[in-house]
């Protein structure tokens, strides 16, 4: 039998380092002062040797020549300009969100978001999410006083 | 007679002002979300979780029920003027939907799978009306083992049985699993996988997984694509008043997958694929004109439609009577039932009457709201259609920053929701099932307590699972549907 190094034996590898850090996590469990039939350590030693099993099928079916190629839509290459711009996007929204607050922050975010899915108005889309944004803001402080993440613009302005 | 008293309080409960209200806001939401490519029940009620912090049960589940069967319809008609099947259940409706649009049939198609949805979402919930009372008795019975051997069975089907490979299945049931475990363990009081973490000792929020999942991985998935789709939007064509033939051909098909459909989404095995697919080739085997099927057959629509109308219906019937969830928006439900802290069994029935036969009333009513609304209104719905799909996928990730940061104000919740969400890309990239994830993270944890509560009235013993004979069929059937398959396949290959 052949055996390829395929993509989706990687994952297989994946789900078994998965397995290891479940375990050495559940050996850390402390044993409980408190008396229980059942530990806390023991759903956590099972999920972690059963994902160790299910990681080895996996593997074994991966170097087989694995399951992707069933869907051909699973094997295309991404598009690594849309993928740039919407991590671009979630990132500034991470970065940005507790200083420059929640509107602002999505306004960002928007504009890349829009960019990744094949927007060429960076402008207009920024209008967009601010306004967007600002009435979401504003619906939740003043309908339901929420605040849903203040930063600078909002403690200037709202 | 003492149900259709039961059933009496519930109309004047769902009747109310307010009430009527909650059903109408969550019928148009649903059906809004429905019709929009990628959004689902799941990622919707998930992000309308906070609400029951300030509103009553009643109303916020009247709301969600709401949504749950208006995304129902809406999701009918993307798969027939789109053919981007928002959901795996509407995958066969869009098989022959689509087609019948391409023809110029667009309203017909629309129009059985609208009517149809009706029909099966009335008889799915007198369904729920009769047979749950029945279960109730029935689970009345149940000691902790029978519900950890029931929660095995749920946790085998929904992972091994439904969907494209077993081990994948079950690779997402485990991860859900452990994020369910995640923080202090309730009953020993120790910290579990927080790696430190202080925020992590709550647990994690299981609105941060859904929309991690179903709007954060669904969007990056869908950005890699980018490049490769084109999806073609089908106008509106042909009369929504179906034909003296169209009616022949459909109401055969709506009964039968409505019973199809309710039948096996009652069950603890939940899903609607199986329902809708079994429904589909049904069909096509009963058809007059079996020629048309692949090229836009109406009872193609009819019949999966129904199926999966009916089998939504279905899976509230676990739900509520055993607290069992076996779809990931009835998973989310249950959720919000243990943040009102009510925990959905057969004693719901008993100290929240009021709101189970209210939430069932207005189950009801939310179909007659659905019919008129999606019928003369579908121009409406496919109006949204038309938002540009830059504009459609950054307001998604809007708000799901508004469900997750704008709720907790943590930047940690935020950094775990694109965790989550590049997770969620992997697994779709890899063809992992999601659904699995999120049962697991609501049920393991109650598989955990049950297995303890059944050990400790058991006084350690393991026999318990298997000599209670209930509790032994119900881990015998779980074995059956694990490793059934496997052993049919090994024994036709020697054969």
């Amino acid at each position: 039998m052949n055996f390829k190094l395929t993509a989706d034996a990687w994952v297989g590898v994946a789900v078994l380092v998965f397995a290891g850090i479940v375990y050495y996590e559940a050996a850390q469990i402390p044993a409980s002062p408190l008396y229980a039939r059942v530990g806390p350590a023991v759903f956590p030693f099972f999920i972690s040797g059963a994902m160790a099993l299910l990681g080895a099928a996996l593997l074994v079916q991966g170097l087989r020549g694995g399951w992707s190629h069933e869907d051909p839509e699973l094997t295309l290459l991404p598009d690594w300009r849309a993928v740039f711009w919407i991590a671009l996007g979630l990132a500034v929204n991470l970065a940005a969100i507790a200083d420059l607050g929640f509107t602002l922050a999505s306004a960002l975010m928007f504009a890349c978001v829009s960019r990744c899915f094949g927007s060429k108005r960076p402008v207009a889309d920024f209008g967009v999410g601010f306004a967007l944004a600002a009435f979401a803001y504003l619906g939740f402080s003043v309908g339901l006083g929420i605040n849903i993440g203040e930063g600078i613009l909002e403690k200037l302005v709202f | 007679m003492e149900t259709l008293a039961d059933l009496a309080t519930g109309f004047s409960v769902a009747l109310t002002p307010t009430n009527l209200l909650f059903a109408l806001v969550g019928t148009l939401l649903g059906t809004a979300i429905g019709v929009l490519p990628g959004l689902g029940p799941a990622l919707t009620i998930a992000l309308l979780l906070p609400i029951t912090y300030k509103v009553d049960a009643t109303g916020a589940f009247i709301l969600f029920a709401g949504i749950y069967y208006g995304a129902m319809y809406g999701g009918s008609t993307t798969s027939i003027l789109l053919n981007t099947p928002g959901e795996s259940a509407t995958i066969i409706t869009s098989l022959e939907g689509n087609k019948m649009a391409k023809r110029g049939r667009a309203g017909a198609a629309l129009a059985t799978s609208a009517i149809g949805s009706f029909v099966a979402g009335t008889i799915g919930t007198i369904g729920i009306t009769f047979v749950a009372p029945l279960v109730v008795e029935l689970a009345l019975n149940f000691g902790p083992a029978e519900y950890f051997s029931l929660m095995i069975l749920a946790f085998v089907t929904v992972s091994a049985v439904l969907g494209n490979s077993a081990t994948r299945g079950l690779a997402s049931l485990f991860f859900g699993i452990w994020l369910g475990l995640i923080g202090i363990d309730l009953q020993t009081g120790q910290a579990r996988f927080t790696f430190g973490l202080l925020e992590l000792l709550d647990g994690i929020n299981v609105i941060v997984v859904a929309v991690g999942l179903f709007a954060v991985g669904e969007t990056l998935w869908l950005a890699s694509r980018h490049a490769h789709g084109k999806d073609e939007l089908l106008p509106m064509s042909g009369s929504l008043w179906m034909t003296r033939e169209e009616w022949k051909r459909s109401w055969k098909p709506w009964l039968r997958g409505t019973g199809l459909g309710f039948s096996i989404g009652a069950l603890p095995a939940g899903g609607a694929e199986i329902p809708t697919f079994l429904s589909y080739y049904i069909e096509k085997k009963l058809s007059t004109k079996p020629e048309e099927f692949g090229k836009g057959a109406i009872e193609g629509v009819a019949g999966p439609e129904a199926a999966n109308n009916a089998s939504a219906a279905g899976v509230l019937v676990p739900m509520l009577t055993l607290g069992l969830p076996t779809s990931a928006t009835a998973a989310i439900m249950l959720s919000a039932f243990q943040s009102y802290g009510i925990n959905p069994g057969p004693l719901l029935f008993e100290t929240q009457a009021t709101l189970v036969w209210g939430l069932i009333a207005s189950l009801y009513i939310a179909n007659v709201m659905l019919l008129v609304m999606n019928l003369p209104m579908v121009a409406v719905w496919v109006k949204i259609l038309a938002i540009p799909k830059p504009w459609l996928y950054a307001g998604i990730m809007v708000f799901a920053t508004i469900g997750t940061y704008g709720i907790s104000q943590s930047v940690i919740d935020l950094a775990l929701l694109y965790a989550v969400g590049i997770a969620g890309y992997f697994m779709r990239r890899f063809d992992f099932p999601t659904a699995p994830v999120i049962i697991g993270m609501i049920l393991g944890p109650l598989a955990e307590q049950e297995l303890r509560r059944a050990l400790t009235i058991s006084q350690g013993d393991m026999t318990v699972f298997l000599t209670r004979p209930l509790s032994a069929s119900l881990l015998a059937l779980a074995a059956l549907a694990l490793f059934g398959p496997v052993l049919w396949k090994l024994a036709n290959r020697r054969g």
